[in-house]
């Protein structure tokens, strides 16, 4: 699932007032479930019955009629960057043809198309549990209305993420390999052995295909001025392409024409071409090369993906306790007795893939899994290790480590980094706290992280005193302005910021997937995308301009 | 294909099938009440007895009435037995195995778990309100095991599941038997009349059982009924017929003929088989149909043993 990622950080800037608003309508979306009924219904009070909430607000739902289109919509020019309009009543060129659709449609429809596609993913299952809402089941919030990226942008982002995947896997290969970089002072060698990403283990393994992260999930934000940056690489278990899948079935029924009309790039082959990039691990040494996915569990959040992913691929879905190591490879417990694996698309850490190599608490590995690994009878993907390349202090080198292993200029460009355990760096970040986004190097899913214009004193106080005492363990960055796009809100559209994950694989070729998921935080003004705190999904649709039919 | 895999094909067929039988209990009482004369409708405490938890009832309910009856059977979610903790079992047993079965079987067991929960949080103010709900847990019940029969390829997968299916159905119809013939019988004053062939008629009804039986036999007596529902070879829920599929499935699974075994749930499962088929409704009669059904359900519980050891338990 994806809570637990993004670190957005940025502010809003003054708000002007709003139109179409009456006072004391509220909507419910800011609930979650309902996103077009004004009003509360009675069922969404009660303590018990989700389901039946969810129903019953549908059923409310669908008899909402009003008028609904972009004549009101107000892209704040100024304060954000808006991706569909480049002022009010201006929608940019190329993505006239989803504005004139959404407009067009009879009164009361849209609210239908929103209700219809809730209803699916309901049934689909694609849902998260909170857990102190009494285990109650809520789908995965989600805005019909796509997120269009032209065909020209999409280029720029493809060529980049190919660009910095390449040069990130020469850079892990490195690491793990003769250190050139470090021996060369591009990278000290202190900044690599201190990260916790960092697995001595790794250390002269050389992966099948000389391959380690095949699939990537690198997060990019776009500023005020509508410039794409990467802000996390995501190289070990990356999660929310089932998402994006998923996404792609709903919208396809909820605008079929509009969709036709306009030419959209496909999505639906990642399963399979996910599915070549296991195999093509091994097809060098074993003829029918056996792929399985490997999950912790049901009680993951991402759980839903690791079962989707599997189905698609049409391979078997094993958890640890499914898996031995017998007579040097790596099997898996049958009705037939144990069958050999050959590659493993693991959705576990490191940490946990080998009690007798990583961390021995594990209850979620595979004993000797490694030894059969470093002997090439398995092949893992991504490879063990790669996190070393997920560290925010190291993240600051990647500009310099294209230009060093490729030669070439980075398309994509990194947020400005300060990275705290250079000292000139520290000094700035302990001055400018207030104006700053501090990030621990290790972590993920927002968890120590202070985003320096929404907090108070005593928590910057706090932070300056974690910089000082483990300056390694944190990095900050300025506030950036994320753009926006409209989502539904009540009976009229609304811009809300938004990120981008595209993902990518990396097998006898670098594929990034057209589009990725667009997540969005539905909370006005909020930059939490965060599916726990009030974030969505919407569709991403790249354009085609070469002709080709989605 | 995985044990674990196969073990949770396996239950979730299971469980799903015991959903829609204990809707299948629940519905032919409620029918039994709208036909009976006010105050001499059916008791609802066989119900409970047959579940063998009524230890377990009795602590949590002061009585056994059309409405507590029904609240444990279907609602109570702290019931293991109860329809909406199998549909909720069963849920989770397929969403870990949604890449072996079918996405439409997962949206539709998931949609069907949905509108129980629904249901469960809802007011009743009469039971027999809830009669249609319970006829359409039935009909989601048989729409599960189409989808499985029309989206399946024939392989493990589906054998395992219908392997489940077919043993739970076969404990669950010596079960409606066992409760009804409970019921029905005692009540001696009404032997021969209009409510006992109403009883009957409910019986066979809460099997899916009436059409076909008629089609055999034009006067129902509880020799015939029980003769139908045990030993009839070609009505897809009697006993001996659910036995015959499951020993079919066993034997894809194994690969071994039939009429042959290679371990201990082929064998036990054989054996089953072997007495139905030459087994004689009046023997049954007379050693007592309610301990006929006890061992025969003691059979069937020594056959899942088996299998559960057979393929389901982990070995190095």
């Amino acid at each position: 699932m994806l809570n637990g990622r993004t670190a957005i950080s940025l502010r809003d800037g003054p708000l002007p007032a709003r139109n179409g608003r009456a006072p004391g309508r509220r909507c419910a979306r800011e609930q979650f479930l309902c996103s077009f009924c004004t009003q509360k219904t009675p069922s969404e009070t009660s303590a018990k019955g989700t389901a039946a909430a969810i129903v019953i607000t549908w059923s409310v739902r669908l008899i909402c009629r009003f008028p609904m289109d972009f004549r009101t919509y107000d892209p704040e020019k100024g304060h954000f960057y808006d991706e569909m309009f480049a002022d009010l009543g201006k929608v940019r060129p190329e993505f006239q043809a989803l504005i004139d659709g959404i407009n067009e449609m009879p009164e009361g429809t849209l609210a239908a198309r929103q209700s219809a596609a809730e209803a699916a993913l309901l049934t689909m299952g694609v849902t998260f549990t909170l857990r102190e809402d009494d285990g109650a089941e809520r789908i995965f919030p989600f805005d019909v209305i796509p997120r269009l990226i032209s065909a020209a942008e999409w280029r720029r982002i493809e060529t980049g993420l190919t660009q910095r995947i390449r040069a990130l896997n020469e850079f892990i290969s490195d690491c793990y390999g003769k250190q050139r970089a470090i021996e060369d002072g591009v990278l000290p060698r202190a900044m690599l052995e201190s990260s916790t990403g960092y697995r001595p283990q790794c250390r002269g393994l050389e992966p099948p295909r000389g391959v380690w992260a095949h699939v990537s999930g690198t997060d990019l934000v776009r500023d005020n001025k509508g410039e794409f940056y990467v802000l996390e690489d995501n190289l070990r278990c990356p999660s929310g392409v089932s998402y994006v899948l998923e996404n792609r079935q709903i919208i396809k029924r909820t605008f079929p024409r509009i969709f036709e009309a306009m030419s959209i790039r496909q999505v639906a082959d990642y399963s399979i071409r996910l599915f070549d990039t296991l195999r093509y691990l091994m097809t060098d040494r074993v003829e029918e090369p056996r792929v399985v996915v490997l999950t912790p569990g049901p009680f993951n959040s991402a759980y839903y993906e690791h079962a989707y992913l599997a189905q698609q691929m049409g391979v078997e879905l094993v958890e640890a306790r499914d898996l031995v190591v017998s007579s040097g490879y790596v099997q898996m417990r049958t009705t037939h007795g144990l069958e050999r694996v050959d590659v493993i698309y693991r959705r576990i850490d490191d940490d946990f893939l080998d009690p007798a190599v990583f961390r021995d608490d594990s209850m979620l590995g595979v004993r000797g899994l490694m030894g059969v690994y470093l002997n090439g009878k398995v092949a893992l993907a991504n490879a063990p290790g790669t996190g070393i390349a997920d560290d925010k202090a190291i993240y600051a080198y990647v500009e310099k480590l294209i230009k060093y292993y490729l030669d070439e200029d980075p398309i994509l460009k990194n947020v400005p980094t300060y990275v705290c355990s250079d000292d000139k760096d520290r000094k700035y970040v302990l001055e400018h706290l207030e104006e700053l986004v501090v990030k621990a190097t290790d972590g993920a899913g927002g968890y120590g992280m202070l985003i320096g214009p929404h907090s108070n004193a005593a928590q910057r106080e706090d932070f300056a005193g974690r910089i000082q005492k483990n300056p390694r363990g944190y990095i900050a960055q300025p506030t950036l302005q994320l753009s926006r796009v409209p989502v539904i809100v009540g009976d009229h559209f609304e811009g809300r910021h938004v990120d981008l994950r595209p993902y990518s694989l990396f097998g006898h070729d670098i594929y990034v997937q057209p589009g990725g998921l667009t997540r969005v935080a539905l909370k006005k003004g909020s930059l939490v995308v965060n599916s726990s705190q009030g974030g969505g999904s919407k569709d991403t649709w790249v354009l085609d301009d070469s002709g080709e039919q989605a | 294909m995985l044990s674990s895999v196969a073990e949770v094909v396996y239950w979730s067929s299971r469980y799903v099938e015991r959903a829609e039988n204990v809707a299948r209990f629940i519905d032919v009482n409620l029918h039994l009440t709208l036909d009976s004369p006010a105050n001499r409708g059916p008791s609802w405490e066989p119900l409970v007895m047959i579940t063998g938890d009524h230890k377990y009832f009795f602590k949590k309910y002061e009585t056994a009435d059309a409405n507590s009856v029904i609240q444990f059977l279907a609602f109570d979610t702290e019931y293991n037995g109860s329809i909406i903790s199998s549909l909720r079992q069963a849920r989770e047993n397929v969403r870990m195995v949604q890449h072996v079965l079918s996405r439409e079987m997962w949206q539709h067991l998931n949609d069907l778990y949905l509108r129980v929960k629904t249901e469960a949080d809802a007011e009743h103010p009469s039971p027999a309100e809830t009669s249609t709900f319970f006829d359409s847990i039935k009909l989601a019940g048989i729409h599960y095991e189409g989808l499985a029969n029309a989206t399946l390829s024939r392989g493990e997968s589906w054998h395992f599941g219908r392997l489940g299916r077919m043993l739970e159905r076969a404990d669950k119809t010596s079960r409606i038997l066992d409760a009804k013939y409970f019921i029905l019988l005692p009540q001696v004053r009404d032997v021969g009349t209009t409510l006992d062939q109403i009883g009957w008629t409910a019986l066979l009804n809460s099997a899916s059982a009436l059409q076909m039986y008629r089609q055999l036999h034009h006067v129902t007596t509880p020799d015939k009924v029980a003769e139908f529902l045990i030993l009839d070879r070609q009505f897809p829920r009697s006993i001996r017929f659910c036995i015959a599929e499951a020993q079919k499935s066993l034997h894809e699974i194994t690969g071994s003929p039939l009429g042959t075994f290679e371990n201990d749930s082929e064998q036990a499962l054989g054996r089953l088989r072997s007495t139905l088929d030459y087994a004689d409704i009046e023997a049954i009669m007379e050693g007592g149909l309610h301990e006929y059904l006890d061992g025969l359900q003691g059979n069937l519980n020594e056959i899942g043993e088996a299998v559960h050891r057979q393929f389901f338990e982990i070995q190095d």
